[in-house]
């Protein structure tokens, strides 16, 4: 059975106390706050719980707000078995963020969490196999920071050239 | 022997007649004519057959995404098209969604129709490409040629559409850049006649062809809990047999005035969720984007194809995630707007990603020649991987 928002909700908070966070938004963009260490643990009893069986993590992004000083992942969830979706937030330090893995409970974190780690520079804690995935192994920074200055040039290829249309 | 970014360990073992065989690696692409773009798989295998296939990718990262940060709301468009250029119509719907959303602009009926047909259209357009291609991965040469004899009547449609072939940039914020031109709807039903006949032709020609059918059945079945787990989308999840497909179940644009079945993997030749499942569920899907193109035909009313949308576009501050159904199944765009005239983020969670994840689970122990079959079946597309 589909439950709502704030019926998910309620149930998190049930379990986990003030791990959780307050609910915000409605609908399928609901969401809640999660403390960075304990997201796995909460993924897992989302997983699990046979009332909320979020058996697919959707998508995983992550989102620098230089301005909060720091990083937020966003997992959105979604229950196949349910039709029910809901959206967890994870807030790390801009400097050192360090998040839990949710890799050994749904298995395409595991690549978005690399993904979220060469571009943003966000390490996993426990990950299997966190290497850099799109960029190349030697790049410098992770360019989804939007501190990020692209280096001039790469192994002496210049990343960018003159405008032909300039007088 | 080093392969950049992995570790290679050769390992040597003694078989019963004690000769000491060694593991050999491949590299399999980032040039590879079955790769379908540029990718490249390392494989361990043993003889012919892998111990293990792990696919390297980001040959064709554009950072796409940080581009999106650049450019503003309007700007993006064109580079969506990008993102998936064999189906490019669904990233600018995506990305036009999620703008519209956050800015709480509503689309005219017609240009939601407009939209909707292009979508099928294009669905086609990229179903036609993927199991020509498949079959000429596996060896058959003549399908390829009947897919891409059909492909070009769609391009020319798309031309007349929106001036492009491959990029459309058809979509805008607000609806669609320009009204269906005079007597397109009649070449489209024209299309759609000559189509639809020739589906069944393109069945009898290979899908129930016996050697097509013996290189895909029991090949690399992958169960409804893995593809799940590994948020497998469209025909690679519905060929495990879970009927889900976003236009059905989470409804966006005129989809639910439409009717349309959502055909799923049965394992009628092997195993549910087989290479020949994904393959059979991508020729079924063309037939329900034929029934849904002739409904638009039908129901297209009069009317604007796009809302007054402000040059200068700020969404109030706020974040969305939208999911459509892409030819690749769902494609969710996570969008951060901070209210400038700039998205703080964009994040596109795409099928191919998803797909690709899942190879080196799927391909142990498979036969090399049958990792060719994996990958056509899966429909991975390079640059919807790396955006």
């Amino acid at each position: 059975m589909a439950m709502d928002a704030a019926g998910l909700h309620a149930r998190l908070r049930e379990k986990f106390g003030d791990v959780v966070g307050p609910l915000e938004g409605s609908g399928r963009n609901a969401s809640a706050t999660v403390a960075p260490a304990r997201i796995a643990e909460v993924g897992e009893f989302l997983k699990t719980d046979p009332a909320l069986r979020f058996d697919c993590l959707s998508n995983l992004s992550g989102v620098d707000y230089p301005k909060q000083g720091h990083i937020q992942i966003v997992y959105h969830l979604f229950s196949y078995l349910h039709r029910h979706a809901f959206v967890l937030r994870v807030n790390a330090p801009r400097d050192n963020p360090q998040v839990a893995t949710v890799s050994s409970v749904w298995s395409h974190a595991d690549w978005q969490e690399r993904e979220a780690f060469d571009l943003l520079g966000v390490t996993f804690e426990g990950h299997p196999d966190l290497r850099r995935i799109l960029m190349p192994e030697d790049w410098p920074g992770h360019p989804l920071r939007k501190d990020f200055v692209e280096p001039e040039s790469y192994h002496g290829i210049p990343t960018s050239r003159e405008s032909l249309l300039k007088a | 022997m080093s392969l950049a970014g992995f570790e290679v360990e050769v390992q040597r073992s003694k078989d019963d007649g004690g000769v000491v065989t060694e593991d050999m690696t491949l590299s399999m692409g980032p040039q590879h004519p079955s790769t379908h773009g540029v990718l490249r798989f390392v494989i361990r295998a043993d003889g012919e057959v892998m111990k293990e296939a792990i696919p390297d990718i980001g040959y064709l990262h554009r950072s796409i995404e940080k581009i999106a940060e650049k450019v503003g709301w309007h700007g993006f468009l064109p580079y969506t098209d990008r993102v998936d250029y064999v189906a490019a119509m669904f990233c600018n719907h995506g990305w036009s969604l999620a703008s519209e959303q956050l800015a709480g602009i509503e689309v005219p009926k017609r240009g939601e129709y407009c939209r909707v047909i292009a979508d099928e259209l294009c669905r086609i357009h990229s179903h036609l490409l993927g199991v020509g291609s498949m079959a000429m991965d596996i060896g058959a040469f003549t399908p390829f040629t009947h897919a891409i004899r059909e492909r070009e009547y769609l391009n020319d449609l798309f031309e007349e559409l929106c001036g492009a072939r491959l990029t459309f940039h058809y979509m805008r914020i607000g609806g669609v850049g320009w009204d269906l031109p005079a007597g397109w709807i009649d070449k489209l039903s024209h299309f759609l006649d000559r189509f639809e006949p020739l589906i069944d032709e393109y069945d009898r020609l290979i899908s129930f062809n016996k050697i097509f059918v013996e290189r895909l059945a029991n090949v690399a079945p992958i169960t409804a809990e893995e593809a799940i787990d590994y948020n497998l989308a469209g025909p690679n999840l519905r060929g495990s047999g879970v009927r889900y497909d976003v236009r059905k179940d989470e409804p966006y644009s005129v989809y639910p005035e439409l009717e349309f079945d959502v055909p799923i993997g049965t394992g009628e030749k092997g195993t549910v969720g087989d290479c020949f499942d994904r393959y059979i569920v991508r020729m079924r899907e063309m037939r329900e984007s034929c029934r849904i193109l002739r409904q638009c035909v039908v129901q297209i009313p009069d009317g604007p194809v796009i809302a007054k949308v402000p040059r200068n576009l700020k969404p109030p501050a706020g974040d969305v995630y939208v999911r459509l159904e892409s030819a690749r199944g769902d494609m969710g765009w996570y969008v951060v707007s901070d209210g400038t005239a700039f998205p703080h983020r964009c994040k596109i969670r795409t099928g191919s990603f998803s797909a690709i994840s899942i190879v080196p689970k799927i391909s142990r122990n498979l036969m090399i020649a049958d990792l060719i079959a994996v990958i056509a079946s899966l429909d991975l597309v390079a640059p919807e991987i790396d955006r």
